[in-house]
């Protein structure tokens, strides 16, 4: 695996190097926004990697918090199973909102089932918190790049830096819920933290099909959506904020990846701390 | 233009901004190691 690292690393970077080239140069210019709309290249990918990781952070919370109980687990498995059959099934026999496609809603509900089970075979108990504490702080910080280029696009754009219109606050929502989840493992000292953590995990990812479904249900300031909604994108601008967002999930996943193994690490560190506290005179009683 | 060069120099800044405190927990850690490892202690 260690040689796969430094690989990655250099894919990731022509990725990104491509990727900011694409968006500055190769993308047209919009003709009511103009340059300014180049933003979006680096605002939705950010966005949906957030997404992804408060996601992983989820079913790595589900699994730390079913793990010790069979019966939850098997229950667990069974629900995880069923999502990704009713979503095929549900996608071509009931009717959708306009724009979504029923091949995405399948495709969305295998890889529910499918990111289920991979981390299910190749995280142990202890793996899955750390993998929930990892994918919560990256998110964090993809989250908080969305809520730092959205403003730099909305001032010239709208006029104003801010407005408290769903789609944003509920992003807003969203950054606070795992900023409070980050807290609470940092600042908690109870050995209680990791359950608490995962089921405050388990809630904060409501917030999550808010945060993507507010234009759809509700009246917004924020642009429609332009894929999966009924928008329309040049192929150009589709092409180059895909490879955007495949570049920044390569990102987002060797910085998991450096993350992942300092948790575990420290983990390591802090048992062997604690056996040499045991082993030195005095230490037991 | 200017707050197209701001949003993606933002994006940069805090990302480096977060492997650079990565880095800093890895050198914390591995001092912390160093120091178990030394000889004479324990």
């Amino acid at each position: 695996m260690k040689r796969i690292f430094p690989i990655l690393a250099i894919v990731t970077a022509a990725l990104l190097s491509y990727g900011l080239y694409a968006a500055m140069v190769i993308a047209p210019r919009e003709l009511t926004m103009g340059d300014v709309q180049r933003i979006f290249y680096y605002h939705v990918p950010s966005a949906w990697t957030a997404f992804l990781l408060f996601f992983l952070n989820f079913v790595a919370s589900i699994q730390y918090l079913v793990r010790p109980k069979p019966f939850a687990d098997r229950l667990a498995k069974w629900v995880a199973v069923f999502i990704g059959v009713a979503c095929c099934i549900g996608a071509f026999v009931f009717p959708l909102p306009e724009g979504v496609e029923p091949g995405s809603v399948a495709t969305t509900g295998i890889a529910i089932t499918a990111i289920y089970f991979v981390i299910r075979k190749f995280f142990s108990e202890q793996g899955t918190d750390a993998l929930a504490v990892t994918t919560a702080e990256v998110g964090v910080v993809f989250c908080t790049v969305v809520l730092v280029t959205g403003p730099l696009w909305a001032r010239p754009v709208w006029g104003i830096w801010w407005t408290w219109d769903v789609r944003l606050t509920s992003t807003l929502v969203l950054w606070l819920i795992y900023v409070s989840y980050l807290m609470l493992r940092r600042f908690s000292s109870s050995g209680q933290t990791p359950v608490l953590a995962a089921a405050l995990a388990v809630f904060g990812l409501l917030d999550v099909p808010l945060v993507y479904f507010s234009i759809w249900i509700f009246r917004t300031q924020h642009p429609q959506p332009v894929i999966g909604g009924g928008g329309s994108i040049d192929p150009i601008m589709l092409r180059v904020l895909l490879i955007n967002w495949l570049a920044f999930l390569c990102f987002a996943f060797l910085v998991c990846w450096s993350r992942y193994r300092l948790e575990m690490m420290k983990r390591e560190v802090e048992e062997a701390q604690a056996m040499e506290g045991l082993l030195e005179p005095g230490g037991v009683r | 233009m200017n707050f197209l060069y701001a949003a993606y120099a933002a994006t940069w800044i805090i990302h480096i901004g977060y492997l650079t405190t990565l880095v800093r927990r890895y050198a914390r850690l591995k001092k912390e190691v160093d120091e178990m490892r030394r000889p004479g202690r324990g």
